[in-house]
């Protein structure tokens, strides 16, 4: 090896230690291995999922809250649960353009996916709840979706016999509350992990478990598409709000958070595990496809406004990039677990 | 004349910055460096941005709200911290950046 060659070399190898230690997006993937070794750690699912001090995971808990999670008596109606909107045999979402609620009002915005919620830093499309439980009583009370006054709730849930020694068990002594309420939803809501896709297997190492055209749409991926600058990390999202360039009066972010004109018409970066079975998409339901969804980034956003995001600008991908991009996106669906519908107490 | 210049000496240590210092916190790759800063009444904390994309800073402590707006890359907000106690901090764009500031007396 020449020296000019040798050089380049170890300054590509310095460049990329410095974006694993940053987190910056991954470097370009070019099957040989260096690269795939960073790509590999970039994308690496975390060992183990997080429970904050005050909110430890414990079976009991785990049990409780599955159990109030897919009761529908949380509801005003007595007919829609958080499972009803949160769909397991739906990957955790509803499938529709937009959610339905109290006397079947449809809402404004879509059902997000709980895929993987237990690392997320903000919630709700608007980012305006910062914790799970935070976040777990917000459908519950709001008088278009669950229609449940929380003062109601309580007494409600304390008059089914049966959920008193599930309590007990899970917050011994803490009783029956509101703040025991969303910590038990909310620790069921941890536990909803994805499993491994095709996707982590041909990053670990397994050539064969997704098809050429998928390898090379994640090369787009995580460059000339640009994906990768905001649909990050193993659970393809860094959490971040922007405005993509999509139609619609729904200010986003900037109805929670005034004062910043890139949070106007700003979403939350979604998930994309198990993105080909949750459409229609964005955080109305406004475009049918993924491919539709590759088209409005090709264009760099259906609609300009002084708010849209630096970040999005025309791709000018060809029909075949476009195509492998999307085929990349179909390996990150997983055939996760059946999960077991509660016995609820009566 | 010895009173009059009583009075300059009180006025420069009143106006005087002598006690207050700047901080100065790094965003890069996505994350505030560093994730926790000790700072005194008074002192002004500057937020870098060394990325190269947009970020914000803001926070929602009580009696400690702000929110600088947009930063464009390479571009620096100040922000003096006036009153004691832990003030929790974040970017509205990637709400995973986020720090405290322990504020002392």
């Amino acid at each position: 090896m020449d020296r000019p060659t040798f050089c380049l070399l170890a300054l590509g190898l310095l460049g990329l230690g410095a974006q694993l230690a940053t987190a910056a997006p991954p470097a370009a993937i070019d099957h040989d291995a260096p690269a795939r070794e960073a790509l590999r750690v970039s994308y690496a699912r975390p060992a183990a999922t997080p429970f904050p001090p005050d909110n430890a995971w414990s079976a009991a808990r785990e049990t409780l809250g599955r159990t109030l999670f897919f009761d529908p008596r949380l509801s005003a109606s007595g007919i829609i649960a958080c499972a009803t909107c949160h769909n397991p045999g739906l990957s955790w979402g509803d499938g529709l353009a937009r959610g339905v609620g109290h006397q079947s009002k449809t809402l404004r915005r879509r059902s997000p996916t709980l895929l993987n919620v237990a690392w997320a830093e903000a919630l709700f499309w608007d980012g305006r709840a910062f914790t799970l439980e935070e976040q777990a009583l917000g459908p519950i009370a709001s008088p278009d979706e669950m229609n449940m006054p929380l003062e109601q709730l309580v007494p409600k849930i304390q008059a089914v016999a049966g959920y008193e020694v599930l309590f007990e068990r899970a917050y011994p002594g803490e009783g029956i509350s509101t703040q025991t309420i969303a910590k038990a939803i909310a620790t069921f809501e941890r536990t909803v992990v994805s499993a491994t896709a095709p996707f982590d297997r041909w990053i670990a190492g397994d050539e064969s478990a997704i098809s050429k055209e998928a390898a090379h749409g994640f090369e787009l991926f995580n460059n000339k598409a640009k994906c990768a600058s905001c649909h990050a990390g193993w659970r393809f999202t860094d959490d971040s709000f922007h405005d993509i360039g999509a139609p619609g009066e729904d200010r986003g972010r900037a109805g929670v958070l005034e004062g910043i004109e890139a949070m106007e018409y700003a979403f939350k970066t979604p998930t994309l595990r198990d993105v080909d079975r949750r459409g229609p998409y964005l955080h109305d339901g406004s475009e049918p496809t993924l491919e539709s969804v590759v088209e409005l980034y090709d264009l760099g956003g259906r609609v300009k406004r002084p708010s849209l995001s630096k970040d999005i600008t025309p791709l000018n991908l060809t029909a075949e990039e476009s195509r492998a991009v999307v085929a990349f996106m179909r390996t990150l669906t997983s055939d996760d677990a059946l999960v077991t519908v509660p016995r609820l107490p009566r | 004349m010895r009173g009059r210049s009583t009075v300059a000496l009180l006025l420069l240590a009143l106006a005087s910055p002598a006690t207050a210092e700047d901080h100065v916190v790094s965003q890069k790759g996505k994350r505030f460096d560093p994730e926790s800063v000790r700072v005194r009444v008074g002192d002004r904390v500057l937020f870098q941005n060394d990325d190269e994309t947009t970020h914000n800073v803001f926070s929602r402590t009580q009696g400690a709200a702000f929110n600088v707006g947009l930063q464009e890359p390479g571009s620096s907000s100040p922000v003096t911290f006036e009153k004691a106690g832990p003030v929790e901090v974040r970017c509205a764009i990637h709400p995973g950046m986020k720090m405290v500031i322990e504020v002392a007396e």
